[in-house]
């Protein structure tokens, strides 16, 4: 992977969300991400991890603009898409492109595929001339392993995994520099799940985009990203290179999540005894003092309460947010 | 090998032979006349008492439809076409829904994927439990409700007594399967059938949630019966496993062995498909196209046009489920290539890892 | 477990299918799984509603119905009955002696007229106001939804009374003031699934594609707006039609001159235990109307969604 200028730089984001309010109540704000930051290099892969809840999802809607940010910037580039121009971010949308979750519901049920991967060349004018269409079309289909006789078929005529080629397909469309996936393979079944992920792969390979992945799988975020960042309460407690990360985690959160993981033989591990975590994540309503973790946290001690871990570095491109980080390589999961 | 962890399920327990619950060449069938289809194709199934069978297979293999015949809860429509299935010596596969009742909570108990829509959102939790002990064991309205907070405590929810007065949805994710183990292990069935139950959960949740569930079936003699898809939640929990494709059971044996040593190409090609920690960032080996729709189910063996090791004779002779060893069957007809072969993990220290769910 | 609805099991292209390749997931798709055939009722009723439509056009012309002229020795005759002038009343004749049959004819085209216009018009109406509250929410919303729901606070009828009232009895009084009193219910059913599609992923990735707001609408939106907004106006062209008869009834509705089914209803209902045909057989045509719009437009919806195709 090039270790060139990055493509997406995200700085000390927060993002709110409102509950709605009772009649007379303005809604209260929860705030779902709180001071993250992010860098995507050119053809590279982000993954982030975390729970249920953790704001992940949030972080990814964000970032392709579906949600506006409360403060911080989201710099493609060097222009800040919260505050461009409406001109701007018009502009440079299609540079930051999404693939959803669920294949069933991301995909228009009225149109045709022709007419799904193309419409985005309809909305900006300018990136595929109209007497180019249909050539391109059936280029992105092949690219994404469909076949150009397919065109004509609308969505419902697809399986669960040919949906997600399609979505991968439009969002190629626009030839975006970044590709968010929010839990993209998630609803797939295993063997369909492999599948997917090796065609992102082959695609990043062909093309040079950059991909973030968002994902609750581990294993899957290990398999792809180059770096990942484990997200727990809105912020990140640990980030690096996936290898890093995942081979000796540092966070005790990091640890709890890799020790849960099962493995298929999981009985010739010599891991330690896997740690399972009390309770569950708190509301981000009320988040506890101090360091977000601590209410759950086997190294909690009264000082966690107090004083909130900045992510620091421990080891080149390897921060963790924790007073007592200890790296220990038997939680990883790379040999 | 080295055996430094035994898997949570245990070592197999030892077991006086005769099957808890057993299906003999079941056919599950949607709809009628000419236009009926088998979904479940011919499953043949022994759970011997006091172990933990794992059913895997992917969305369409059937596995779900053959827990929910176990506890005479098919969806409308699907009938029993053909075969048995015998719970502690007595038939049960073409009970009506009256005779099933008596069976149901008693002797078997099931745990569903999604606990939110398996509990009534407008009852207390602890009167949802409470009726359980109140209808079905004829407890009283106090004595229900303390039994209730009771078994609140042993499946580990916090402040039982308080909680026993909230909604369902007050309850997170992995507290409400907790309610739903509670309920289902409330009248000390003997069979317990999870379907899925941590596929909906958080990877830290579905480690308790799988340690409570193992720790109860300990502490109770259960016998259980856990569908999954998820080959490392499996390993972790089962003594045996059942790998379910196209309706029918392609492989079985006990877990170790055949998760170590596959005997079927698709066994080998679910646990070549999750992300290997060996190869970090190479390509997965994918399984080609995708399961078989029911109603066009491949000629010879379902599995042929998917599979690496296809021949003439897969298209045309349905394999049948045969012995490769003690103990362990395989539908395939170069079952012994599979086993003998490089298609095999190799015998390292190493573990191939399993996508988790967090 | 779910039975898969699509179905594609064909064999995959093997040699293409090695690891790092992407592996072209088996084979087309089956094409289209066997869209629902349109049953037989729908048929039948589609000639019904046809049948009904051409009887509005060219009836009056074939048996011509006047509303001043009274044969009063041929008054009240039950169905079949032989004329004095040796014809046959097929479906009786009424109080004044008017041929029953030349009446509904002649009201079937006020009602079809009343039922269709009041449908289209407040129906368009309530999409356009049902899509924007939906769509945008907000003080749009607001405005909208509260406006609905004090115009639903006043009784409908009341509401046209006082509408045809105003205006005068007229035709096309009549369905301007049953425009007014429906937009609510249609603007309420568009709002509804406009909501619900609109946080769908599918609409979300037309944002982050760049699609406005009229694309948005158009495209993604609109579709899913019609199966409802034609359940409700189905149920209203008859309730529509039902609405000018109590008009009509009350004399707000069309001229005496002009007959509509309406109209035959009222007038037979002091006659109801002596000759039932009066209100009966109006009300009869009006009753198979709607179900005849119901199952058709059933039909049409489960041919057209292509999320119907189960």
């Amino acid at each position: 992977m090039s270790e060139s200028t990055p493509v997406l730089r995200v700085k000390d984001l927060h993002v709110d969300y409102r509950l709605s309010g009772g009649l007379f109540s303005r809604g209260r704000r929860v705030r779902a991400v709180a001071g993250v930051d992010l860098v995507v290099p050119a053809g590279s892969t982000v993954g982030i991890v975390g729970e249920s809840g953790c704001g992940k999802s949030t972080l990814a809607r964000t970032i392709v603009g579906l949600l506006p940010p409360a403060s911080g910037q989201v710099l493609l580039g060097d222009v800040d898409l919260a505050t461009a121009s409406r001109a701007a971010r018009r502009r440079l949308r299609p540079d930051v492109q999404m693939v959803f979750q669920d294949p069933y519901a991301s995909l228009n049920p009225w149109m045709t595929v022709r007419d799904l991967i193309s419409e985005p060349w309809q909305i900006h004018p300018g990136i595929v001339p109209r007497e180019r269409w249909d050539a391109e079309v059936d280029r992105l289909l092949e690219l994404v392993g469909l076949r150009s006789s397919q065109r004509g078929l609308r969505p419902h005529q697809f399986s669960g995994g040919q949906r997600q080629r399609i979505c991968i397909a439009r969002a190629l469309a626009v030839r975006p520099k970044v590709i968010v996936c929010d839990e993209a393979v998630s609803a797939l079944d295993v063997s369909i799940r492999a599948q997917i992920l090796n065609l992102l792969r082959d695609v990043q390979a062909e093309t040079g985009v950059s991909y973030v992945f968002v994902s609750h799988d581990l294993g899957v975020v290990r398999h792809i990203a180059d770096t990942v960042a484990v997200m727990y309460l809105g912020r990140f407690v640990e980030q690096g290179r996936t290898d890093e990360v995942f081979g000796a985690p540092a966070h005790p959160y990091t640890q709890a999540l890799l020790s849960a993981v099962p493995a298929v033989d999981d009985w010739r591990h010599d891991r330690p005894e896997e740690i399972v975590l009390g309770g569950e994540v708190p509301s981000p309503l009320a988040p506890p003092s101090g360091c977000r973790f601590r209410t759950r946290c086997f190294k909690a001690r009264d000082s966690c309460a107090q004083i909130e871990p900045e992510l620091t570095d421990r080891a080149a491109g390897h921060q963790v947010a924790c007073h007592f980080a200890e790296a220990d390589a038997r939680y990883g999961i790379v040999g | 090998m080295t055996y430094t962890r035994p898997p949570h399920g245990g070592t197999p327990t030892p077991t006086d032979g005769a099957p808890l619950i057993s299906l003999t060449d079941l056919r599950l069938t949607l709809g009628r006349g000419a236009g009926a289809v088998d979904l479940v194709r011919g499953v043949s199934l022994d759970v011997p008492q006091g172990t933990t069978v794992a059913v895997v297979g992917e969305s369409g293999s059937g596995k779900s439809l053959t827990a929910l015949s176990m506890m005479g809860l098919l969806p409308p429509g699907v009938t029993v076409g053909g075969g048995d299935i015998v719970f502690d010596g007595t038939p049960v596969a073409r009970l009506t829904e009256r005779e099933w009742q008596p069976l149901r909570g008693r002797q078997l108990g099931m745990i569903f994927q999604d606990p939110l829509s398996a509990l009534n959102p407008c009852i207390r939790v602890g009167d949802q439990i409470a009726e359980m002990f109140r209808l079905r064991a004829g407890l009283g309205r106090r004595e229900a409700r303390d039994r209730a907070v009771e078994s609140m405590v042993e499946v580990g929810i916090p402040d039982a007594e308080r909680r026993a007065r909230s909604y369902p949805h007050e309850f997170s994710g992995g507290m409400r399967q907790r309610v739903i183990i509670a309920m289902a292990l409330s009248l000390q069935p003997r069979l317990l059938i999870a379907d899925e139950p941590t596929t909906a959960l958080d990877v830290t949740v579905q480690a308790q949630i799988m340690r409570l569930l193992i720790a109860r079936k300990q502490a109770r003699g259960l016998t259980m019966i856990l569908i999954s898809h998820d080959l490392g939640v499996v390993s972790r929990s089962a003594d045996s496993v059942v790998v379910m494709y196209a309706g029918r059971v392609v492989e079985s044996g006990p877990n170790r062995e055949v998760l170590t040593r596959p005997a079927h190409p698709y066994t080998v090609g679910l646990m070549r498909s999750v992300p290997d920690r060996r190869r970090p960032g190479a390509a997965l080996e994918a399984i080609p196209g995708q399961p078989p729709d029911p109603r066009t189910v491949p000629s010879g063996c379902a599995f042929h046009p998917r599979c690496p090791m296809a021949r003439d004779r897969c298209r045309t002779e349905v394999p049948a489920l045969r012995p490769v060893g003690p103990a362990r069957a395989s539908a395939c007809h170069f079952a012994d290539e599979v086993v003998g072969d490089g298609a095999n993990l190799p015998e390292t220290n190493d573990a191939s890892e399993v996508s988790g769910h967090v | 477990m779910t039975l898969n609805p699509v179905s594609s099991a064909e064999a995959p292209d093997r040699a293409a299918a090695g690891p790092g390749t992407p592996t072209p997931e088996a084979n087309p798709p089956v094409p289209a799984p066997a869209r629902r055939r349109v049953p037989p009722r729908a048929w039948v009723a589609l000639g019904f509603l046809a049948l009904v439509v051409l009887g509005a056009a060219v009836g009056p012309l074939l048996l011509p119905y006047s509303a001043i002229e009274t044969d009063l020795p041929n008054r009240l005759l039950p169905p079949g009955a032989r004329l004095s002038d040796g014809g046959v009343a097929l479906l009786g004749t009424d109080q004044l002696g008017r041929d029953l049959l030349a009446q509904i004819l002649a009201g079937s085209r006020v009602s079809v007229i009343v039922g269709l216009a009041t449908v289209l018009i407040g129906g368009f109406a309530g999409l356009v106001l049902g899509l924007l509250a939906g769509y945008f929410g907000g003080w749009i919303d607001t405005l909208i939804s509260r406006l609905g729901d004090a115009q639903l606070a006043f009784p409908s009828v009341l509401l046209a009374i006082l509408i045809a009232g105003v205006l005068g009895p007229s035709l096309t009084n009549i369905i301007i003031a049953l425009a007014v009193t429906r937009w609510v219910i249609f603007a309420r059913v568009v709002r509804a699934s406009a909501l619900t599609v609109q946080g769908l992923e599918y609409v979300e990735s037309a944002r982050v594609v760049g699609a406005g707001h009229l694309r948005i609408l158009v495209r993604y939106i609109l579709p899913s707006c019609w199966a409802p907004l034609l359940v409700a106006g189905t149920a209203q062209i008859g309730l529509a039609m039902v609405a000018e008869a109590s008009l009509s009834f009350l004399g707000l509705g069309v001229p005496v001159t002009q007959a509509s089914w309406g109209a035959t209803i009222s007038d037979g209902r002091d006659y109801l235990s002596s000759a039932w045909w009066i209100s009966t057989l109006p009300g009869v045509a009006l009753a198979l109307v709607v179900v005849a719009v119901g199952l058709v437009s059933d039909a049409y919806r489960d041919h057209t969604d292509p999320r119907a195709a189960l």
